[in-house]
């Protein structure tokens, strides 16, 4: 057996013997602590247009107040006992974004504000920037591309 | 020519035993709530261990456990001739802030989870070849010093696979001689009893092995066969089978390695069912602490060593034990650049020993 089949073969078989964890139930609870989150973010537009703020403003305002809570939280310890039960539920929606950015804000605050703090703070949203600028980048260019075609107006 | 004293392919049998004086264990809150809490020598509910960086705090937890051993074997930081000491973190800084910082010349080491395997074999060679009376070894790993350099800022909400296991906040320390220890007197506390006491009277050095897995989320996997491949060569080289150790101690295997080292060993011809234990399994109730697969750091081997087995030892429980030390060595860059992780263990063989005069 050549050793790259039987590298396979073990990793086969440490896949087959690895417990995992289940992923309806975790698709359950990332749904509902996601839906949740989502759901207060609802909530926060509405009453901001009740109050008579444009579009805009209203979601401005929305993502404000959701980032200063997931920032409080992480601060409090919180946030990764949510994100240990929801998973992606907790990840994806904006307050996953501010928790990174405050978790690692903390984390190397005693490195330093310039080498601690200032290199640091996006290690993990980092990717998340970059690739978003660069993937928003490239829609733009199709979009402009589409318009010059005529296919938009 | 000199002469020597190896043993088989890979192994050493001490002519005269290496005797263990002393040993003590330091810990964190988590661990003091585990199922071993109440054998350990100091549990630390301040997990910066009064220290202000995560660094600091293992490094204050590590010089603990080594202060803690020296008293307990009744001798002075100026009595031991060598440190061994050795951590997780890069360029082994908890180490250096830490044990090395008490005046003794200092070796520090890095091995990954099987440091302490890695500490008293050095620790035994040099005093069965006569290079010191006294000789010290460490390992300490804090689970927020590990998670910082290894995974996530702490903070970070996410979610841990079950094959992932929970680095221990912990030190062991032994001091190792050459002479049996003098029975207890004063405040010192060695590991004596009547005319008992505990030896080491031979190695195997482990050689690195890699099946090729990448997922470091899953360290048993990686290290199962560092350890199936060290214990066969221990059965090889002394000519013993499962039946000669009472019990044989892995690491940091946990739950899904134990079961593959099993496996492993049983396909070589080896039935280790019943006498093999695991580091990681014994220092958490991992339904009650959230720990999934079990404990790992190469404080979790040292501690346990130092916490259970040893005074286990010494009360009669076992007679002879195999202490087999895991490590996965990878690091951030290694890992990151696609490379596979390899493990290694080193097995040291311990036993209850007699003093006949």
């Amino acid at each position: 057996m050549t050793s790259e089949k039987k590298q396979q073969q073990y990793e086969k078989y440490v896949k087959q013997i690895t417990p995992t964890h289940s992923l309806g139930l975790n698709m359950l609870k990332a749904f509902l602590t996601g839906g949740l989150i989502c759901m207060f973010g609802q909530l926060i537009l509405h009453y901001a247009y009740s109050l008579g703020l444009d579009r805009e403003s209203a979601g401005s305002w929305c993502s404000l107040i959701l980032i200063l809570i997931s920032v409080l939280l992480t601060g409090l310890n919180l946030y990764s006992k949510i994100g240990r039960f929801a998973g992606a539920g907790s990840l994806v929606p904006i307050t996953g974004f501010a928790n990174s950015v405050a978790a690692s804000a903390i984390e190397y605050k005693v490195e330093g504000h310039v080498f601690g703090i200032g290199c640091k703070i996006f290690t993990i949203a980092g990717p998340v920037i970059l690739y978003g600028i660069l993937s928003s980048w490239f829609l733009g260019l199709i979009y402009y591309l589409l318009k010059i075609m005529g296919v938009l107006s | 020519m000199t002469k020597q004293y190896t043993c088989g392919a890979s192994s050493i049998s001490f002519q005269e035993p290496v005797f263990i004086q002393s040993c003590a264990s330091v810990t964190g809150q988590k661990e003091g709530d585990g199922p071993l809490g109440s054998c350990f020598d100091m549990i630390c509910p301040d997990p910066m261990f009064g220290a202000s960086t995560w660094e600091a705090a293992e490094s204050t937890m590590q010089k603990e456990a080594a202060t803690l051993a020296i008293g307990k074997a009744g001798l002075k930081p100026a009595d031991i001739r060598l440190l061994f000491v050795g951590d997780l973190l890069a360029q082994t800084a908890a180490s250096s802030f830490g044990a090395a910082g008490m005046g003794i010349p200092f070796y520090g080491l890095f091995s990954a989870c099987s440091t302490m395997g890695e500490a008293l074999s050095l620790s035994a060679l040099c005093i069965a070849a006569g290079y010191g009376e006294h000789i010290l070894c460490a390992t300490s790993s804090h689970f927020c010093s590990a998670e910082k350099e290894f995974r996530f800022p702490l903070g970070y909400g996410n979610q841990r696979p079950l094959s992932a296991t929970w680095t221990v906040t912990g030190a062991g320390a032994c001091v190792l001689g050459s002479q049996p220890p003098l029975p207890a007197s004063g405040k010192s506390r060695p590991l004596r009893c009547g005319h008992s006491c505990i030896a080491i009277t031979g190695l195997t050095t482990g050689r690195l092995v890699d099946y090729g897995l990448k997922d470091s989320m899953n360290m048993g996997g990686c290290m199962a066969p560092a350890a199936c491949d060290t214990i066969h060569q221990n059965f090889l080289d002394f000519h013993r089978t499962p039946a000669d150790y009472d019990a044989i101690f892995t690491g940091d295997l946990g739950a899904v390695g134990q079961k593959i080292l099993i496996d492993l060993l049983y396909q070589k011809g080896y039935d280790i069912c019943s006498c093999h234990q695991d580091c990681g399994i014994l220092i958490y109730d991992s339904q009650k602490q959230d720990t999934h697969s079990g404990g790992s750091g190469c404080g979790c081997a040292a501690s346990v060593l130092s916490s259970y087995i040893l005074p286990g030892l010494l009360a009669g429980k076992w007679k002879r034990i195999l202490f087999v030390p895991t490590g996965a060595l990878l690091s951030k860059v290694s890992f990151n650049e696609g490379d596979t992780i390899p493990g290694i263990a080193h097995a040291v063989v311990i036993e209850k020993y007699e003093i006949t005069s």
